[in-house]
């Protein structure tokens, strides 16, 4: 190769953000609108729902029927552009420990995979310390995010219903739609059982939002994983990055994977250094202030690897708590049958992407074996068929009486058979949990000693055990599943969750709620940020993803990621205006 | 799997292929498929390679398919509703997803000649020779994993393998789809579950849910 040099962006930036996920994205949205310029480092291409399109596609349009490939692990008309590995981008564990890293390189990130599920942490769950002795309390209570939380919710919408549950705080919301059939009888169980089954709080526009012309509202085909043309759900790139570059104050730079970020003898960020990775070449830009939001690993991996004689365990680690803390959502599932569904009417059952009820935490750990508390999901109905459709009807056909009455032999052949996929359609249904871990030290991350990517940057490796106060939450969940198909007079068809597997217990990682890796706090010798998540050790360095999490609540961290940002870039528009930065 | 891996097997699988059936069947004709042109569907640069060398690729031989043609019309006749698993191009999908999913050709083609082996011990004939009788006197006993004798279990589980992909292949076609009733996929209102189906299962919407749940006119 011949030699190499390291080229400078010419244009001199307010602030270089670097990632366009819902921290970068509405970073870049509140800084543009208040005039700053900004630049966007985005690790992968150029994406836009609109063009890019997935969404009312069939599934012969894709070979494979929409089955999952190493480039989309979600399915192939998933949005999201990456998954579990990375082609030439590896990760590493630690001691036979596991951690599964979803990562998504495109232009607004892993918000073009999420499931909408926009919930507000509640007052408890910023000073869960206080109440159980557990983990450690954030610097901010509710009543510092509460006028973000709104501010979000009428910036990019939410459905749900007012309930006035004390952790589960409301929100300014769009009306929700009504439960789908199987849902109905959910939440008739759960009336039996006592668990609460309400509207579920999705980032889907149910009515049009007010004062917004550029998104339509939701036309109900349930496919918001595919990316939506008329925007009527919430993905960064869609409803924050576009437009924010139309306000003519963002510049964006795709296929950009950063290395480090940059600094100065008085220990400053100047900006950051980055690969293009069209032309392979080495670039920096400069900028007044640098924010990370690359996700709450990735920008872990940045600051370590930002290493100087200043700072020999990476840049904004004086503390040594970089990477550490490490947390991801407790989950797991159950399927089930509804037998009075069977031979069911045909009608288009779509709805919104996703569930339209959902069932927040509702018990009081006192009287349980564990910590914290999980909530639930549920699935089911008419769905479009896609790859995996009709597999292992043996299980079900021989069990219940077909059309007729009659008790068939599973498995079997022919136009009898050809039936029962027509009878059992729409019959399944089934639930998952997401529940809250408690942070520990020593579930980390850390740059690998001896591997680096492609690009020859240092790579992260995971160190990463549930403890059993999450092994004994997913029993807990198991047995309220159980408890719940049984109710809504449904059979359980998944495997029987037992000690040895954990009770189904998710991989570390798998449910892609990574957050805690440069958490807040008031003590710069126990946490990378303050409370405005601004690094202790640099004033003009900021963290804006799910990295600052001091816990996690049982909650996907989202709309908290998003709240949290919108009040970092307004305290960086008065910083910038007092000129402290 | 990695890619390389990945590769390495489909080359392994297909040379495997030409020595299996070279005694009973004429050489495979090989012919370079039409690549598909454009994909309706987004895709990355990375993918749209991926996609253009599977399409170039053959896996199963030509009696091969017809042994898949046959058992797939077996699994997923034509009936009054509509039509079979090879009008719905089942076999062309079959092919498709074994080369897109390596783990699968091995089951297959096993399994394939596993039949044929005992057509050939029953009857003196591989499974598309024999008559439909005794096709089906064979599938009978693999069809019924509860039913089947320990020594057809091997025949079992590469059955459920052939329905699982005939029945996936066949409902998620055009002519599958439309006999299956699915009605969605397209700009819609969501009010609620149709007030006939509310009263066939006895079920109603509560006062509150009404009142606050979006609507359309």
């Amino acid at each position: 190769m011949s030699d190499f040099q390291i080229k400078k962006t010419s244009k001199a930036y307010d602030v270089c953000i670097v990632g366009s996920g819902a921290g970068g994205g509405m970073a870049a949205y509140t800084l543009a609108k208040a005039g700053i310029n900004v630049v966007v480092v985005e690790a992968g291409p150029m994406y836009d729902p609109a063009k890019n399109v997935m969404q009312l596609k069939w599934p012969w349009e894709s070979p494979r029927r929409g089955a999952s490939t190493s480039y989309r692990n979600f399915g192939d008309f998933d949005a999201a552009y990456g998954g579990w590995e990375l082609e030439g981008e590896p990760y590493t564990t630690k001691d036979g420990t596991e951690f599964d890293w979803f990562r998504s390189r495109m232009l607004g990130g892993r918000t073009n995979h999420w499931g909408r599920i926009s919930l507000r942490f509640g007052p408890r769950d910023f000073k869960h310390k206080s109440i159980d002795g557990l983990g450690e309390d954030w610097p901010i209570g509710y009543e510092d995010i509460a006028p973000y939380y709104d501010k979000v919710d009428q910036l990019i919408g939410v459905f749900g219903s007012k309930e006035g549950m004390p952790n589960e705080p409301d929100g300014i919301f769009l009306p929700p739609p009504k439960p789908r059939l199987h849902e109905m009888f959910i939440k008739n169980a759960g009336a039996t059982l006592g668990i609460p089954v309400i509207p579920s709080r999705l980032s889907i526009l149910t009515r049009p939002l007010p004062n917004n012309k550029e998104r339509g509202a939701c036309f109900f085909c349930s496919q918001c994983y595919r990316g939506c043309t008329v925007y009527g759900d919430f993905s960064s790139s869609s409803v924050l990055i576009k437009p924010a570059v139309a306000s003519g104050h963002v510049d964006i730079i795709p296929n950009a994977m950063v290395r480090e970020v940059q600094t100065n003898d008085e220990g400053l960020a100047t900006g950051v250094s980055f690969v293009n990775k069209d032309d392979l070449q080495e670039y920096t830009v400069n900028a007044k202030v640098v924010v990370l939001a690359a996700s709450a690993c990735e920008s872990a991996r940045l600051l370590l690897n930002s290493k100087s004689t200043q700072n020999p365990n990476g840049f904004a680690n004086s503390s040594g708590v970089v990477g550490k803390y490490l947390l991801d959502s407790t989950g797991t599932g159950m399927a089930g049958i509804l037998p009075d569904l069977v031979g069911r009417k045909r009608y288009n059952e779509d709805g919104v992407g996703g569930t339209h009820i959902y069932t927040p935490w509702w018990l009081d750990n006192k009287k349980l074996d564990f910590p914290r508390g999980y909530h639930i999901e549920y699935g089911g109905g008419m769905n479009m068929p896609g790859y995996g459709f009709g597999f292992d009807i043996q299980n079900t056909n021989g069990k219940y009486p077909g059309r007729n009455g009659v008790q068939k032999s599973a498995g079997g052949y022919g136009a009898s058979l050809k039936d029962d996929y027509r009878y059992f359609y729409g019959a399944s249904f089934g639930m998952a949990g997401r529940g809250e871990a408690i942070a520990r030290e020593d579930n980390y991350c850390e740059i690998d000693p001896t591997t680096v990517d492609k690009y020859g940057i240092p790579v992260l490796r995971f160190n990463y055990k549930w403890s059993d106060y999450e092994i004994k939450q997913a029993k807990h969940m198991h047995e309220t599943f159980e408890e719940i198909i049984h109710a809504s007079g449904g059979v359980v068809t998944s495997e029987k969750a037992t000690k040895e597997n954990n009770y189904g217990l998710a991989t570390p990682g798998a449910i892609i709620h990574e957050v805690g890796t440069t958490r807040m706090g008031n003590d710069p010798k126990k946490s990378v940020v303050n409370q405005y998540n601004q690094a202790h050790d640099c004033k003009n360095l900021f963290v804006v993803d799910g990295g600052v999490f001091v816990s996690q609540a049982d909650k996907n961290p989202t709309w908290t990621i998003l709240a949290l940002s919108m009040r970092t870039s307004e305290y960086i528009i008065e910083e910038l205006k007092k000129q402290n930065l | 799997m990695d890619r390389r891996k990945y590769l390495k097997s489909l080359v392994v699988g297909s040379a495997g292929a030409g020595l299996l059936l070279q005694s009973c069947e004429p050489a495979k004709k090989e012919e370079a498929k039409e690549v598909p042109k454009t994909f309706t569907i987004d895709r990355t640069p990375d993918e749209l390679k991926r996609e253009l060398k599977l399409a170039s690729e053959t896996f199963f031989d030509e009696h091969e398919m017809k042994t898949i043609s046959t058992l797939a019309d077996i699994i997923i006749p034509k009936d009054e509703t509509s039509g079979s698993a090879t009008e719905a191009k089942v076999p062309e999908f079959i092919e498709f997803i074994v080369k897109d999913m390596p783990d699968n050709q091995l089951p297959m083609r096993g399994g394939l000649r596993w039949l044929d082996m005992q057509c050939l011990k029953k009857y003196s004939h591989t499974f598309i020779n024999c008559s439909s009788k005794e096709q089906l006197l064979l599938v009978d006993e693999i069809a019924y994993p509860e039913k089947a004798k320990p020594e057809m279990q091997q025949g079992v589980a590469f059955f459920n393998l052939m329905r699982n992909l005939t029945a996936t292949g066949f409902f998620t076609s055009k002519i599958g789809i439309k006999d299956l009733g699915y009605v969605g996929n397209q700009p819609n209102q969501w009010n609620g579950v149709p007030q006939d189906v509310l009263d066939q299962y006895g079920l109603k919407y509560d006062a509150r849910t009404l009142a606050e749940s979006v609507k359309f006119d």
